[in-house]
């Protein structure tokens, strides 16, 4: 890393697109500085850095901001050259690009959409892996990679709390070892969230949005 | 074959199959054009896109990229010897990368709620003219998003720019009287062959989107 290089990460404990900036911040090398929101009183920063979204992730590179965690990651990836996160190959970097946008449209943290869709979709990603290699990425651990593997654990809380198992061993194989394999590796599991917290947190945010959906009705 | 191995199974009316021409005719790309009939998709279409079923698609030598913007950065990739549609640096290009996620995020769900609603919802009407005001902040009093050069930002939004006519009409709007300068940079833009050969007659649209609401109960 250049001397007096300025990175820092403002996120929100437990946003699965904040974890994906400081994963691939970590499998660079790249050291940065972590700055927690309190996203029921944003901080002047944020809004000043995100004044068209004011959402976490932000990633502030030696002043400079950028916002939308897939954008991040793609960032990182053409800042710093090591440890590629997206393939070479044209049509394979598309692949990615386009299963990373898939995670997006499908397994957002909306946790009031259907268990059972959320299922399906899951099936659907599988078939992005290949037998015999570990991950999205092939051998290493890459962008879509780096995009999905939060679902092995919000998916689990999820699947708890509304007693479906989303993540299914059986149903997805691939999927569910590829995401074992992401979140064991030591330089990411210790970003995660602790789970007990994840899981309150989780639960008082779905009862916020039945009482929402209740009181509109 | 003129075509080089490339397909483009699209639909007209399509401001999203439109970003992929308009990309091809920037890089002098020749490519084989098929249009689909949605209602009735064809076997070549949900082979190269089983997840979505959805156009465009470009097919190169027998190989299906799917997503507008993914096929916009695809071409730029891989026929790179001239006209680079993205900057070159990793700043402005991930700049480049939020404004072209912004007009997917949120114009296209606010114009869908202009065209499927009765004229008089105010609302609905209100919030598209906000998110064009927000993108006429960014473009500030640069030609092109970004700067003296057109690229991939322009190419994301100009292709809305044929729909105008129809969600002025349908929407009771005005668009040219809230966002001057936009309406000025896609005129702009117009003047490019890749822009006005790409786009879909207004009037046409029109019609089309008249049809669609027709066939939702809308009217």
């Amino acid at each position: 890393m250049a001397t007096g290089e300025e990175v820092k990460v403002l996120g929100y404990w437990s946003s699965p697109y904040a974890l994906r900036v400081k994963w691939a911040l970590k499998l660079k090398a790249v050291e940065f500085d972590y700055m927690e929101e309190d996203l029921t009183n944003k901080s002047a920063l944020l809004l000043q850095l995100n004044p068209v979204h004011k959402k976490i992730p932000v990633l502030l590179h030696n002043g400079k901001p950028v916002a939308e965690s897939l954008v991040i990651m793609e960032y990182v990836d053409e800042t710093w050259k090591q440890n590629p996160l997206l393939p070479q190959h044209p049509h394979q970097r598309a692949i990615a690009r386009f299963w990373a946008k898939f995670v997006d449209e499908k397994e957002g943290e909306e946790q009031e959409k259907a268990a059972k869709e959320a299922r399906e979709h899951l099936k659907t990603l599988e078939s992005g892996l290949e037998e015999g290699k570990p991950f999205f990425g092939g051998e290493s651990i890459g962008f879509v990679d780096i995009a999905a593997a939060w679902i092995g654990v919000w998916g689990e809380i999820t699947g708890e709390i509304v007693g479906i198992k989303l993540v299914d061993e059986e149903a997805m194989p691939l999927l569910t070892a590829c995401f074992q394999a992401v979140l064991q590796t030591p330089l990411l599991k210790e970003c995660l969230p602790p789970r007990a917290e994840l899981l309150e947190h989780s639960k008082r945010f779905r009862q916020k949005l039945m009482a929402a959906a209740a009181a509109s009705t | 074959m003129a075509s080089h191995g490339v397909v483009l199974l699209n639909s007209w009316v399509s401001m999203f199959g439109m970003r992929v021409m308009i990309a091809l005719k920037e890089k002098g790309v020749e490519y084989e054009y098929r249009e689909e009939n949605l209602t009735d998709k064809s076997q070549l279409l949900l082979e190269m896109n089983p997840i979505h079923k959805k156009i465009p698609v470009l097919i190169h030598n027998g190989k299906p990229v799917c997503e507008s913007l993914i096929i916009v950065q695809y071409i730029d990739e891989v026929w790179n010897e001239k006209y680079p549609l993205l900057p070159s640096d990793p700043y402005q290009r991930a700049q480049a990368r939020f404004w072209a996620d912004y007009v997917d995020q949120k114009l296209y769900g606010a114009l869908r709620k202009v065209l499927f609603t009765k004229g008089e919802e105010q609302e609905e009407a209100k919030e598209f003219v906000d998110v064009l005001k927000v993108l006429e902040g960014a473009l500030g009093e640069m030609p092109y998003f970004g700067g003296e050069k057109f690229g991939y930002v322009d190419i994301a939004l100009v292709t809305f720019y044929c729909w105008f006519y129809a969600y002025e009409t349908l929407g009771g709007l005005n668009i040219e009287a809230e966002c001057p300068k936009l309406i000025a940079w896609a005129k702009r833009c117009m003047e490019r062959e890749s822009v006005s050969k790409s786009l879909a007659d207004p009037h046409k649209v029109y019609d089309f989107a008249v049809g669609l609401r027709k066939k939702f109960g809308v009217d």
